[in-house]
This record gives C-alpha cells, sequence and structure tokens, in this order.
C-alpha cells in the first residue's frame, strides 16, 4: 500500500505547492491525480517517487518511507526519456543491470512482444515515433517489475488515436503484475477510462479536493452513458476546485451521491 | 496513425551499404572537382607559356619537389619531428583541458572559481606566449609542445565544460530514477551524453594543434614541416613551401579522419549525414 501522510511542498522561494496531501493507495489500485496546471500535482508524484524532498510529511511505500528513488516504484515521464545512445532493447534493460544477461533478454523480448514492437530492439530511439517511444518508456519501467508505478502524464504528448491506444497498452501491462498505478493527467477521459479513483486538486495550495471513485468494470466503453456520467462527475469536481471562493475544507470528501453541491 | 504500417517494416532503417558507398563516392567526386580543374588549367596555362612560375610552381613541381623529399627519406624525419610535438602538445593540452573543463562544467563553484581566470587567459593571443616560454623553457622542445598546448587547452576546455554544463537534466533523472550510483551515473549517462560534443572539442584541439605547430616551428627549429616552410622562404624555394603546404593539410586531415574513425562506432545512434544526403 502506498501511504501519503501530510505531505507539504513549500518552495524555497516560499511558494507553497502542496498543503497537507493525505492519501492512501491499495496495492493494486490504480489512482489518477487530476488537476489544472499549477495545482501541484506533478510535485507530488515526483515526492512519491522520491526524485523531489518534501518540506513536510512523508510518503512510504509499505510502510517504508520514500526518501530517495526506490526499487520497488518506476517512473514514467512525460516525455519517453531514452537515452538516445542505447538501443530500443537496451533502454528497456536499463534497470536490469543485476540481472543475468539471459534473464535480462528475454524479459525485454516479452516486454516488446506486450507492446507490439516485436523486432524493434535494435533500433535507436530517435527512429521511433513519440507513442512507440512512450511504449518503451513504459515497459523499460515496469521490466523492473514494481510494486507501484507512477506516471506524470505520460501521453499529453501524443494525439488522441495514439493516446487511446496506449491507454489500453498501459491497462494490458497492469493486467500481468497489477502493480499500483498513480498517473497524473489533466485529461479527464483518460482519469475516467483508467482509474478506480480520481483524485481531484485544488490550486493555490495545491490540496486534494475531491476523491471520486469509479465503479466501471473493464473493459471500460468510452461510449457508455456510465462512462460518460462519470466523466461529467470528475468535470465538475474539477471546476469546483478552481472556482470555489472560500475553499479549504479538511477532510471533505466528494461523494456523487451528494450531487455535488459544492 | 501510421504506427499500424511501420510495425510491419522493421528492417527499413538497414540503408544498403553500397548504396550509402555510393552516396559518399559521388560527393567525393564532386569536392574534387574545383581544385583539381585548378590545378589542370594553371598547370596549362603554364606549359603554353602564358603565365610566369617563379613565384607560383605548377602542380607538377610542386609534387616533384615533394617526391624528391620523400625519396632522400626528407620528408619523413620532417613529418615525424611536427608529429611529436602535435602528438605530446596535444596529448598535454587535452588533458588538462579535459580536467578542468569537467571540474568547471560539473562543479558551480568550480566554475566561479576558475572561469575567468581561463577566459582571461584565453583572450590573450597565445603567440604573445612565445618569448615567455622560450625564456622559461629554452628554445627546444620544451617551449614549443608548450605553445602546442596552450592552443589545444581552449577549445577542449571549452567543449567538455560546456557539454557537460548542457548535459540535458532529463536524461540524468533517468538515471536517478533508476537509483544508480554516482560512478555509474557517470559512466552509463554523462559520459556517452557529452561523448559527441567532446568528439567535436578534441578535434578542433587538434586544429589548433596543427595551427600552432607551424608557429612553434617558425620560431626557430632545425627539423619539422614549419622549418621547411621558412628555409623554402629563406633560399627563395616557393615550390619546397607549398610542398610542405600540401604535407601540413595531409597531415592535419588525416589526424582529424583518425579521431572520426576511432569514435565512429560510439557514434552510430546519432544522425550519420550520409542518409540525409
Amino acid at each position: 500500500m502506498l501511504t501519503i501522510d501530510a505531505l507539504c511542498k513549500i518552495y524555497p522561494n516560499g511558494t507553497q505547492a502542496l498543503e497537507q496531501i493525505s492519501l492512501n493507495v491499495d496495492a493494486g489500485e490504480i489512482v489518477a491525480l487530476v488537476g489544472g496546471s499549477g495545482c501541484g500535482k506533478t510535485t507530488l508524484l515526483r515526492m512519491i517517487s522520491g526524485l523531489e524532498a518534501p518540506t513536510r510529511g512523508h510518503a512510504a511505500l509499505d510502510g517504508e518511507e520514500i526518501r530517495a528513488p526506490h526499487p520497488a516504484v518506476g517512473m514514467v515521464f512525460q516525455e519517453a526519456r531514452l537515452l538516445p545512445w542505447l538501443t530500443v532493447a537496451e533502454n528497456i534493460s536499463f534497470g536490469l543491470d543485476d540481472l543475468p544477461k539471459a534473464e535480462q533478454d528475454a524479459r525485454v523480448d516479452e516486454a516488446l512482444l506486450r507492446v507490439g514492437l516485436a523486432g524493434y530492439g535494435k533500433r535507436w530511439p530517435r527512429e521511433l515515433s513519440g507513442g512507440q517511444a512512450q511504449r518503451v518508456s513504459i515497459v523499460r519501467a515496469l521490466v523492473t517489475q514494481p510494486k507501484a508505478l507512477l506516471l506524470d502524464e505520460p501521453f499529453s504528448a501524443l494525439d488522441a488515436l495514439t493516446r487511446t491506444k496506449l491507454q489500453d497498452h498501459l491497462l494490458a501491462l497492469w493486467e500481468t503484475h497489477r502493480p499500483t498505478l498513480v498517473l497524473v493527467t489533466h485529461d479527464v477521459e483518460e482519469a475516467v477510462a483508467l482509474a478506480d479513483r480520481a483524485i481531484v486538486l485544488q490550486p493555490k495550495p495545491g490540496r486534494i479536493f475531491a476523491d471520486i471513485p469509479i465503479d466501471l468494470p473493464r473493459p471500460r466503453d468510452r461510449l457508455s452513458p456510465e462512462f460518460a456520467e462519470a466523466k461529467r462527475l470528475v468535470l465538475k469536481a474539477l471546476d469546483g476546485s478552481i472556482n470555489q471562493p472560500n475553499p479549504h475544507q479538511p477532510g471533505k470528501v466528494y461523494s456523487p451521491a451528494a450531487g455535488g453541491s459544492f | 496513425m501510421s504506427e499500424a504500417t511501420l510495425d510491419t517494416s522493421p528492417t527499413t532503417n538497414a540503408q544498403p551499404q553500397a548504396a550509402r558507398f555510393a552516396v559518399f563516392g559521388t560527393s567525393f567526386v564532386i569536392g574534387l572537382v574545383l581544385p583539381v580543374t585548378a590545378a589542370l588549367l594553371y598547370e596549362g596555362a603554364f606549359r603554353l607559356g602564358l603565365v610566369q612560375a617563379r613565384l607560383l610552381p605548377p602542380p607538377s613541381r610542386i609534387f616533384t619537389t615533394l617526391w624528391t623529399l620523400a625519396k632522400t627519406g626528407e620528408l619523413t624525419t620532417h613529418v615525424l619531428a611536427t608529429t611529436v610535438r602535435v602528438g605530446m602538445g596535444f596529448g598535454l593540452g587535452a588533458l588538462v583541458g579535459m580536467f578542468l573543463g569537467a571540474l568547471t562544467g560539473a562543479s558551480r563553484n568550480a566554475r566561479r572559481l576558475l572561469d575567468p581566470t581561463l577566459q582571461g587567459l584565453r583572450a590573450i593571443p597565445s603567440l604573445a606566449w612565445v618569448p615567455l616560454f622560450i625564456l622559461w623553457l629554452g628554445i627546444f622542445e620544451s617551449s614549443k609542445i608548450a605553445l602546442i598546448a596552450v592552443g589545444v587547452f581552449f577549445p577542449v576546455y571549452l567543449g567538455v565544460m560546456a557539454a557537460i554544463a548542457n548535459v540535458d537534466r532529463k536524461i540524468v533523472e533517468v538515471g536517478r530514477a533508476f537509483r544508480l550510483s554516482r560512478l555509474a551515473l557517470v559512466r552509463r549517462v554523462l559520459l556517452p551524453a557529452i561523448l559527441p560534443d567532446f568528439i567535436i572539442a578534441i578535434r578542433s584541439g587538434l586544429g589548433m594543434g596543427f595551427m600552432f605547430v607551424v608557429a612553434a616551428e617558425i620560431m626557430g627549429a632545425s627539423e619539422g614541416l614549419g622549418y621547411l616552410l621558412v628555409d623554402g622562404q629563406q633560399l627563395g624555394k616557393p615550390d619546397q613551401i607549398l610542398a610542405a603546404i600540401i604535407a601540413f593539410a595531409v597531415l592535419g586531415k588525416f589526424g582529424d579522419w583518425l579521431i572520426v574513425v576511432l569514435t565512429k562506432p560510439f557514434l552510430t545512434w546519432q544522425d550519420t549525414h550520409q542518409r540525409g544526403a
């Protein structure tokens, strides 16, 4: 379980990026952090990853505090960030240095097959399209079989069609080992398509505004009325988070049953 | 969108080797057109008696001189002397340049401490050091090597510093996310990331080395290609001067080519310009 306990982030210039974030994510759960720009969602993710240190509070995986990048936590960035001097296969095995070569190769081949890039192992990253590169980036983080995978707007730079395809790829990959997924996104449709819960963040200072369960069976039909309804709820919370005049109500959790009365 | 079509063709990047050579060959020949035509025209004009070739000898005479120098073994002596000087000066200058460049590129404090002084020294025309080096180190090899090293140092220093300072922070973060140790981060991320810029810095350093070896040898030497230049001037032998110039061109180009060939295996991931040509 991923535990985030009273996490605060104040930048050296005094800007309070995040205020008292507390959140529990169950093992195998998919959580989407949704919010407009400047609400601190990426900062939150980076602190969970251990790449950035919180000012106060902490994040922990299975009770173990995360102070630096953790072996059981994988990270996928907004850009693919493949190392241009390594082939696709070498990029995927970048985090597998400790394993014997045969095991590395086996995992790489399987990963390439899983994301529809079989035969691409010897290519250079510059020869890949944006969507292909991001798929490689995702499996690079997944081949180490982390307990939790953090994704920072991983599909935001892709065209709509590719984005949908990659969301499906991600779910298919998740099915195998069922790691916990924490996904930062500003795309409501993406949040509803993937997540068990959408956490809506509010800016200035960044904090949790609503925690919306999305109880739709998988595979999800993006055209169904239930899907549209879930999207509407998240959108409404998002709107509320931006427009609410008197914001801070600690502990308030939005529930769809209440009809969005804020 | 086009991914489906890409999926089916995993081998399109392997451009046939033969085609690549053909492209290279063609551009090589095109590059030769201008100098060869000019040389032939001048040779023709000389043969027809249209030009007085006392100060600018025709190509045939230059090559005869070159051939004679080669046959008597003189050319080897001079080339060897120059190569040894450039080699030692380059080695010294490049090593110090790499070291200080890495230091200032990696540490902001080191940069604040060292860079202003080094930039100040760089502003001094390097030949201004010559009298001082001769006083300090004598007129023989040491002062020449020191001068060449100074010339090589600055491009290498600047290139390495810029390369390290400009390494993509995002790529470094990937290394951190995969929990690389400091040493592993340098070996697996930083060094490969700076390699292309580093090679360019080394190449311009070597170019400077050849520039300064001429200055050093004109200063006073009893052998070396630069000596051939001065000797040709004093004895009024323009063909010998031109022969030495050609030898310099060939030697410099060969040195540069050597760096390119030796480092090529490490840079295959970069866009090769042949594919675009």
